[in-house]
């Protein structure tokens, strides 16, 4: 036993990429998941719309963090009054905010939380709760017990009159719409339109009246709307980094790739052969990913699917390249598995898929703008959850694009290397 | 010479020199093989004839990639593919008319006995059977340039002498074969030898010439060797010891500079005589006519003093009256030497070489 224990350290020692992943790994596991691994949300994105605006987001209690404010030109007409709330909606959509206030609506302010947004929207509906409590000076049973059960009936339940917290300061309550109705409140638009201490009680008043709160998109909030999305991009890395990977190593393990490099065949032709297939199995999985996400768990596809497609396509693109690139590194299978591994784990633990990025640590946050998941998995997101349009979604595209530039061009000159005549091979 | 070839080429991998300023040609119609211990450069003087690595120096003459065949050291065909879809894989690489490759495959399936193994997966096949399919791969695009790394290692009788009929078939049919081997016995068969050790070129040249040129004589001893300076000149054959020995000259004052012979330090590890395929070389192409060329001074050997190359044993009787060999009383037997003794002597004079000036070692001294 003595000589089969020495003979290991002996390999582990030579074996530097395994000896890494060894000790290296769980240094790097305990602080990703000690800084990033966190479900906790800091504050919530908020954008305020309407008249008055300003106003109220001066008031919003600290956790609804001012994400940007929409006054309303004057206008008459139904568009101009509409004009605040299809703004408020859109930011949602677009993902620029997770919970949307918006006043001057009838019958009251309506606050709008975006479902797609997990962690988000749960600590918005665990704060509305807590106000609307407060409020009523009885335990949060609406939101509360809406957030718990994932059913509409509480909404209705205890609508707000009191006054208790700072915020829904106002001089008086309408019980009937739960709008602070200030002295000069016009009852149609439901707008405080008089001093800092009514609009003020505007604010505290729509967040502690649950009857004025529509969740949007995942209106149950349901982890697997939020999941499946991102776990097709899993999928997707799996695939298209792992599998890649291995095809083109065996190809070196087995020799045939030096016969390829002397047949009459250009790098690139044998790049396209090598990774074309496996492009086509990961875009039949995404298929088949999508299809059970959507027919067996209920996952909404409401956005457009060629923008859908064309953020696959490019992802794909990402991981193949990169599986490519790790094998053009790997002199064994068990390396580019290595190599796999070490790629996607970080990828699972910091795109977004699982923990909300917003309540990752900065200094570790970056290393999630690196990683190709992180884009799809807004992407996917956006557009089957939010129906979120192309155009708002040009940063996530452009930033896969181009990282797939990167990687494809770095894993081609690593393959041309290979494939091309050099000494040193 | 005309034909495909290395023009002083060397190859470096970081410090090490694999190869240095090696030459070699392979002349279309013939089989040149390049011999060598493992480790001799071999491999990496294939492969930069194939196209499959650049020299760090020196050019290399071959067709285009399309009129290359290359058989590398591995087998160079899908272990996952059967035997079948490994071929039509390489027709249509190699851009052959389907017409043309089914009648190829099938020609060479049958002649080479895979027929029968012709739909089972390659990594099901045993050794010979994998080589054999790895060499009609290389064939099949009907190469100008044939580069076979040791296509014969490892391969039972029989099979040898399948390979052999497909090697000699290609250079029948024009094709300059160049081919690597550990045995002396199939080197003799072609028409041309580059003798490699530690990357430098020990011999060069037809199988007479390499063998005529060998200084001295050689001699069968009647037992292992007594002295130290037999040991040193001696090396086990066959079940027997022989001798090499040198001419009695005088050597310039200073011994050409060698590497030390590491591969071929042991002369009695050179392949013993295996026996030979059945399918003469010389019925397809013609090449190697070892026993009956005369010997001839164009052969090269490199490393040899120039005063040191009388050579004298290839014009001795197929067994040689008896010489006095070692202490007195024992006796010893000329031979007539074959490529096999050429090879071990080249080692040998690289090996002293390297040791030092022939007169520390009582070697070549009047």
């Amino acid at each position: 036993m003595r000589a089969m224990i020495v003979k290991e350290f002996r390999q582990l020692r030579r074996d530097r990429r395994t000896l890494a992943m060894m000790i290296v790994m769980p240094v790097v596991l305990l602080v990703i998941l000690g800084y990033a691994a966190s479900f906790d949300v800091p504050d919530v994105p908020t954008v305020v719309a309407g008249p008055g605006a300003a106003a109220v987001a001066r008031a919003l209690p600290k956790v609804f963090a001012l994400a940007g404010t929409y006054e309303a030109p004057p206008a008459q007409g139904d568009a101009a009054a509409q004009a605040p709330a299809a703004w408020a909606r859109d930011e949602l959509r677009d993902g620029h905010a997770a919970v949307a206030i918006v006043t001057g609506t009838a019958p009251g302010p309506l606050v709008l939380i975006d479902g797609s947004q997990l962690f988000d929207a749960q600590k918005a509906v665990q704060e509305l709760a807590a106000l609307q409590g407060g409020t009523s000076g009885g335990p949060p049973t609406g939101l509360a017990a809406r957030a718990a059960t994932g059913t509409a009936t509480g909404l209705a339940a205890g609508p707000a009159t009191g006054t208790a917290t700072g915020l829904a300061a106002g001089p008086a309550t309408d019980p009937a719409t739960g709008l602070a109705a200030g002295p000069a409140t016009d009852p149609a638009t439901g707008l405080a339109a008089g001093t800092a201490a009514t609009t003020a009680s505007v604010a505290g008043s729509a967040l502690a009246d649950p009857a004025s709160v529509q969740i949007l998109y995942n209106p149950e909030l349901k982890t697997s709307f939020v999941m499946i999305p991102g776990l097709a991009g899993v999928i997707l890395v799996f695939v298209g980094t792992v599998i890649t990977s291995l095809g083109v190593v065996r190809e070196r393990q087995a020799g045939t790739l030096e016969q390829l490099a002397v047949m009459p065949l250009r790098p690139a032709d044998v790049f396209g052969g090598k990774v074309i297939p496996y492009f086509a199995v990961a875009l039949a999985d995404l298929a088949i990913v999508l299809a059970v996400g959507v027919g067996v768990f209920g996952v909404p596809f409401r956005g457009s699917a060629a923008t859908f497609a064309l953020g696959a396509l490019l992802f794909v693109f990402v991981t193949l390249g990169l599986g490519v690139l790790i094998s053009s590194v790997s002199q064994t299978q068990g390396q580019a598995i290595q190599l796999a591994v070490m790629t996607l784990l970080p990828q699972v633990l910091l795109s977004g898929l699982i923990f909300p990025l917003s309540s990752v640590v900065v200094g570790v946050r970056w290393i999630a703008y690196l990683l190709p998941l992180t884009y799809f998995t807004e992407i996917s997101r956006g557009v089957m959850l939010r129906a979120e349009p192309i155009t708002s979604l040009w940063l996530p595209f452009v930033c896969l694009a181009g990282l797939g530039a990167v990687v494809t061009t770095l894993a081609t000159r690593r393959f041309r290397a290979f494939l091309a005549p050099g000494s040193g091979r | 010479m005309t034909g495909w070839g290395a023009d002083a080429v060397s190859v470096r991998f970081g410090s090490r020199l694999a190869l240095d300023l090696v030459t070699v040609t392979a002349v279309p119609g013939q089989v040149t093989a390049v011999v060598g211990a493992d480790g001799a450069g071999k491999t990496t003087l294939l492969r930069c004839l194939a196209g499959a690595l650049a020299p760090s120096a020196g050019a290399v003459r071959r067709p285009p990639a399309r009129r290359i065949g290359y058989l590398p050291s591995g087998t160079g065909v899908y272990v996952d593919l059967s035997v079948t879809e490994n071929l039509t894989f390489r027709s249509v690489t190699y851009g052959i008319p389907a017409s043309a490759a089914r009648r190829h495959i099938g020609d060479y399936l049958e002649r080479t006995g895979l027929d029968a193994a012709a739909d089972r997966l390659a990594g099901q096949l045993s050794g010979g059977m994998l080589r054999k399919l790895g060499v009609v791969a290389a064939m099949l695009p009907e190469p100008k340039l044939l580069v076979l790394d040791e296509p014969t290692t490892g391969v039972d009788p029989v099979s040898r002498a399948d390979l052999w009929w497909l090697i000699a078939r290609a250079a029948a049919g024009g094709a300059a074969v160049l081919m690597s081997t550990t045995y002396t016995d199939e080197a003799a068969r072609a028409a041309r030898v580059l003798v490699l050790d530690s990357g430098r070129t020990l011999a060069e040249g037809t199988p007479a010439e390499i063998v005529a040129a060998i200084p001295g004589t050689i001699a069968v001893l009647p037992g292992p060797p007594a002295t130290a300076e037999e040991r040193r000149l001696a090396w086990r054959r066959a079940g027997a010891w022989r001798l090499w020995q040198p001419p009695p000259v005088s050597l310039p004052a200073a011994a050409p500079s060698a590497a030390a012979l590491s591969a071929v330090s042991s002369p009695a590890a050179a392949p013993s005589a295996v026996s030979s395929p059945a399918a003469p070389l010389q019925a397809a192409s013609s090449p190697a006519d070892s026993a009956s060329a005369p010997p001839s001074p164009a052969v090269s050997w490199p490393a040899a003093p120039s005063s040191a190359a009388p050579s004298a044993a290839v014009s001795s009787p197929a067994v040689s009256s008896p010489v006095g060999a070692g202490p007195p009383g024992r006796r010893s037997e000329l031979v007539t030497p074959d490529l096999q003794d050429a090879v071990c002597v080249a080692a040998l004079r690289r090996e002293l070489d390297a040791a030092g000036p022939f007169g520390a070692l009582g070697v070549g001294d009047a």
